[in-house]
């Protein structure tokens, strides 16, 4: 199929949040950054991640935006600029959904700033536990984004068992180029995100990519590949372990 | 002596402004700045490092460390200028073009200030021949370059080429590090080291520049 041009986009519908939603517990964030639970840190790194913590209650700006988007729609979003890997495990997962939705969300552009602000001040401790709650606080809120584009699917009766995982582009095979499509499509700067000319989000504490809703086991895959060398997020392996757990 | 031995305690535990205060005793005392340097805040920062790479301690409390180290250097720089003694070498660094990830070269800079290099950071997003430039204007001994997406890391080889290109590739070193980064990586384009993390980047550093 030739592609022309981007599908008629929708309005993507945009969710602000609290901080309070996305604030990341002190365990995630200790464990994002390959540390020991609370009680097996010093003192001084537990005060750190309290007052880290405080700070993203301050300054956090939580927003996500999401749309559905046809299977059709989306098949030119992920072609994207050519570049995905040949095996990319979503080329063969996201046909088989019941139902697909674009997101992007972020924490906001003042907890970059005060990151920012405190590594200049030489407060380089702090700076970097709360950079890393914003790491963890950006992930929460994409649950939290996921949750609302599922909230304004049509209910079935009974209930469908199916699963719900989201991919991102820069992924799992899906090229980081993909990002320009899928913003061209959801038009998140509405919400405040942009996208640099290298792919990056800003605020850079953001996440994108679609939500795949279908029967757990289409989002079964084995790891493996050629681009799972490269990966140094491999959340893939729990995430596909989780999904006996959700209906 | 004791002193320097509190001084190198107090940086350990990263209280910044007990060692502030055991640098100016050190001062007053009439111990020369090098000494206070090498056997106070570098002995105290080394024993941080060696606990970090131990998994003995984690990140922040390198950090706090590297605080207080600064404390302390604030107070020794101008005597250590002014005795004309030199640096351990100086170190171009910053992330490379298109990438605005900054918190792992951050640490490296704070760690190799730490162990006293002069370190200019030229920040993120920064053009490979900026990097050449500023190493070959400032006489640097070596260029640290941070990439945390696959995408940019080509303006790690684009450095290397340019420093061949301008005849310095022995004279400037290039040592790469950052999440996708891997040694197989550093060796395909010619790159002098490999570093999986900051504490690794301040030694391959140490290493390259003794030579």
């Amino acid at each position: 199929m030739a592609w022309i041009g981007c599908p008629r986009s929708p309005v993507g519908e945009i969710t602000r949040f609290r901080p309070a939603d996305c604030l990341p517990a002190a365990e995630d964030i200790l464990r994002a950054e390959g540390m020991p639970e609370p009680g097996a840190v010093p003192e001084t790194t537990q005060a750190l991640i309290d007052r880290a913590r405080h700070l993203f209650l301050d300054t956090a700006q939580p927003i996500a935006v999401h749309a559905d988007i046809t299977t059709y729609e989306f098949g030119w979003v992920f072609a994207g600029e050519g570049r995905n890997a040949p095996d990319a495990p979503l080329a063969g997962i996201y046909p088989k959904a019941a139902h697909l939705g674009l997101f992007a969300c972020t924490v906001g552009a003042e907890l970059t700033e005060t990151i920012s602000r405190l590594f200049e001040q030489h407060d380089y401790a702090l700076a970097y536990v709360l950079d890393a709650a914003a790491s963890a606080g950006a992930e929460r809120l994409a649950d939290l984004a996921e949750q609302a584009w599922r909230a304004g699917l049509p209910a079935t009766d009974p209930p469908e068992p199916l699963a719900l995982l989201r991919y991102s582009p820069g992924y799992c095979g899906w090229h980081v180029t993909g990002q320009r499509r899928l913003f061209e499509y959801l038009l998140p700067a509405d919400a405040g995100i942009t996208l640099r000319e290298s792919c990056l989000m800003e605020p850079l504490k953001s996440v994108s990519g679609v939500c795949v809703l279908g029967p757990a086991s289409i989002h079964v895959f084995k790891n493996g590949f050629g681009f799972c060398a490269e990966c140094r997020n491999p959340s893939c392996r729990a995430r596909i372990a989780g999904l006996g757990k959700e209906s | 002596m004791q002193l320097l031995e509190q001084l190198a305690a107090a940086l350990r535990e990263g209280e910044d402004e007990r060692t502030a205060e055991l640098t100016r005793a050190a001062v007053a005392a009439g111990i020369a700045p090098r000494d206070i340097l090498d056997s106070g805040l570098v002995a105290g920062m080394n024993v941080v490092g060696s606990q970090f790479r131990d998994g003995d301690i984690f990140l922040p409390e390198v950090l706090l460390a590297a605080r207080a180290m600064y404390a302390g250097l604030a107070i020794l720089k101008p005597l250590l200028v002014k005795d004309n003694i030199p640096s351990l070498g100086r170190v171009v660094i910053g992330t490379v073009q298109g990438d605005l990830h900054d918190i792992g070269k951050n640490l490296v800079g704070i760690m190799l200030r730490g162990a006293g290099f002069d370190v200019i950071d030229l920040g993120n997003d920064v053009a490979p021949e900026r990097f050449v430039d500023t190493a070959l204007k400032e006489n640097c001994g070596a260029i640290g370059l941070s990439a945390l997406l696959t995408t940019t890391m080509p303006g790690m080889k684009r450095v290397v080429e340019l420093l061949q290109q301008r005849n310095a590739r022995q004279q400037v070193k290039v040592v790469i590090g950052g999440a996708p980064v891997t040694p197989e990586y550093c060796r395909e384009i010619g790159a002098d080291g490999y570093a999986f993390d900051a504490a690794a980047a301040v030694d391959k550093v140490r290493e390259l520049l003794s030579k």
